[in-house]
């Protein structure tokens, strides 16, 4: 983009930031508009495997439906409770939606169409996950109330716990790609599976990793079975209780653009990202964006799936499936996954 | 020019938001503005070319250690009138704390403008790997030359954890543990009996 920019007259910095403003804006309102229309597949898929219908009045099939309830929510009051901290209080939701967007800078769209192209991708991916707790927290904590407290605690203890063992996993995909550049882990499947399927899922190894980071990742995005932050029958609404109007919306919006991200890592890491399935050259004619888009709308379907079947977990079966089993597990894989790639010279 | 301005920009908010950590009289707040000083630093690291620190410090720093210190500072019952009367008498400590610092710094910026230590670039195979991203030219380094070093840091953290863990653990004997095996194997035969009683008898289990 800068070059073109360059092109037209523009002097070097002022073409490196214009043309950086527009990226940002070509990442970041896509994947708000997505956000908007996967609530309303997330309510539809819901509603179906509930055998209701779901919302259908506003527009056709209802599809504006996201829509209409953003405008419901954008006129209503903003309540701040009285004993709440004010500036804590407000601050919370926007740290929660801006973590949400941040992280899909270095996500890859097509071979070399990233934003920041940087070789520490997955540590920034990592680094940011890693705040978005701090949204919920504060937002416990401020609103002065027990039961955004209780969820705060919850929350924070949770992702802690998964976060451990994504990095092990992360650990196991880093070192067979070799490389911490999400771009470069894309490539590295390209034929992974005997020249012919693009994807690190087919390994023997590592499928047993991804089903591990599949559940990790519905654990760090807190959707069910692992909505205990929110978990209704326990905490009213969670660390959500005291909020209404914007603020709530964008606690909202966050939240799923937090899932859609975790469904772009899903396919990125494990899938293939922007490769199509197979390594067979007419596939390669569809554009890089739309396999990664099909991607990431199956990988939220089977979590919609998942939310409409599974009942919910018991606390303390959450933090036993966390420090007990997933831990161990990924740390075995390390080992495994290092202790073969040394036995095929994959360092040399 | 757009380096220095960042630099600054990074420097000054550091600064400031180290002075509000002690300043502030919310320690929830003092966390949260630690935290943005964490932040500001990550800035600076990837100013410096140093970009798998700057993610480290984030990851280490911001993402367990400071969400660990905010679990415990927001559980904590303040009285903020009792923190206060405890001024007067940690005051001449505090004071002799400050004057170190501060001797520490001026010594250490005064030894720098005369030239500074040499301590730049290690020899023979200690130095820095040439034409490596930093991701790798610490691995190279860590595992090969430092590894004795590394693997015994890693010894001392382990041992640290384990002594920690076992001087908290407390063995309690009035509380019913789960069997997850056994609740997973057990069967609805185990637990039910289907009998069909006779009309006006009862049933003996």
């Amino acid at each position: 983009m800068t070059p073109i920019l360059m092109r037209l007259g523009l002097p070097f910095a002022g073409a490196w930031a214009l043309a950086t403003v527009i990226e940002i804006l070509a990442i970041a309102l896509p994947v708000m508009l997505g956000v908007a229309m996967v609530i309303y597949v997330d309510r539809k898929i819901w509603a179906s495997m509930a055998l209701r219908r779901g919302p259908n009045v506003v527009g056709p099939f209802g599809i504006l439906q996201s829509f209409a309830d953003a405008l419901k929510v954008f006129l209503q009051e903003t309540i701040i409770p009285a004993a709440a901290n004010k500036t804590l209080f407000l601050i919370a939701p926007i740290i929660t939606f801006t973590v949400a967007l941040l992280a899909w800078a270095v996500m890859p769209f097509a071979q070399g169409a990233t934003l920041a192209n940087i070789n520490v991708g997955l540590l920034y991916i990592l680094a940011i996950s890693s705040l978005g707790v701090y949204g919920v927290v504060i937002a416990g904590w401020s609103s002065n109330s027990k039961y955004p407290f209780f969820s705060a605690m919850r929350a924070s203890a949770q992702m802690i716990s998964y976060e451990v063992s994504i990095g092990f996993i992360l650990i196991c995909v880093v070192l067979w790609a070799g490389s911490f550049n999400l771009g470069a882990i894309v490539e590295a499947q390209r034929g992974f599976g005997f020249g012919v399927i693009n994807g690190f899922v087919c390994g023997p190894l590592l499928f047993p990793v991804w089903v591990m980071f599949l559940i990790s990742s519905l654990a760090e995005t807190q959707r069910a079975p692992f909505d205990l932050t929110e978990a209704e029958s326990e905490l009213v609404a969670g660390y959500q209780t005291e909020y209404s109007s914007m603020a709530f919306a964008m606690f909202w919006l966050g939240e799923y653009a937090n899932v859609l991200l975790m469904c772009a890592l899903n396919a990125t890491l494990f899938w293939g990202g922007y490769l199509p399935p197979f390594n067979w050259a007419p596939l390669y004619l569809v554009p890089g964006v739309v396999w990664l888009i099909i991607k990431i709308l199956g990988f939220f379907f089977l979590f919609s799936w998942i939310k409409a079947t599974v009942p919910r977990y018991r606390y303390d079966q959450l933090m036993r499936l966390g420090w007990k089993i997933f831990l161990p597990l990924s740390l075995l894989f390390v080992v495994l996954i290092s202790g073969y790639l040394m036995l095929i010279g994959h360092f040399a | 020019m757009i380096q220095a301005i960042a630099f600054y920009l990074f420097a000054t908010l550091m600064i400031f938001s180290g002075a509000v950590t002690i300043l502030a009289r919310n320690p929830v707040h003092s966390v949260l503005w630690l935290i943005l000083a964490f932040f500001n630093a990550a800035g600076l690291m990837v100013l410096a070319g140093a970009e798998f620190i700057a993610m480290l410090l984030v990851i280490v720093y911001v993402g367990a250690v400071a969400v660990l210190f905010l679990f415990v500072v927001m559980m904590l019952d303040i009285d903020f009138s009792e923190l206060r009367a405890g001024f007067i008498r940690n005051a001449p400590l505090g004071v002799v704390l400050a004057v170190v610092l501060f001797v520490e710094l001026f010594v250490g910026i005064l030894v720098r403008s005369a030239g500074g230590l040499d301590i730049s670039q290690a020899p023979g195979a200690g130095a820095v790997p040439d034409g490596l991203s930093n991701t790798a030219a610490i691995g190279a380094l860590l595992y090969t030359h430092y590894l004795f070093e590394f693997e015994a840091a890693g010894m001392i953290l382990l041992v640290a954890m384990i002594g920690a863990i076992v001087l908290t653990h407390r063995q309690r004997s009035d509380t019913r543990g789960q069997n997850v095996s056994h609740q997973v194997a057990r069967r609805p035969e185990d637990a039910t009996v289907n009998v069909k009683p006779e009309i006006g008898k009862g049933v003996t289990l």
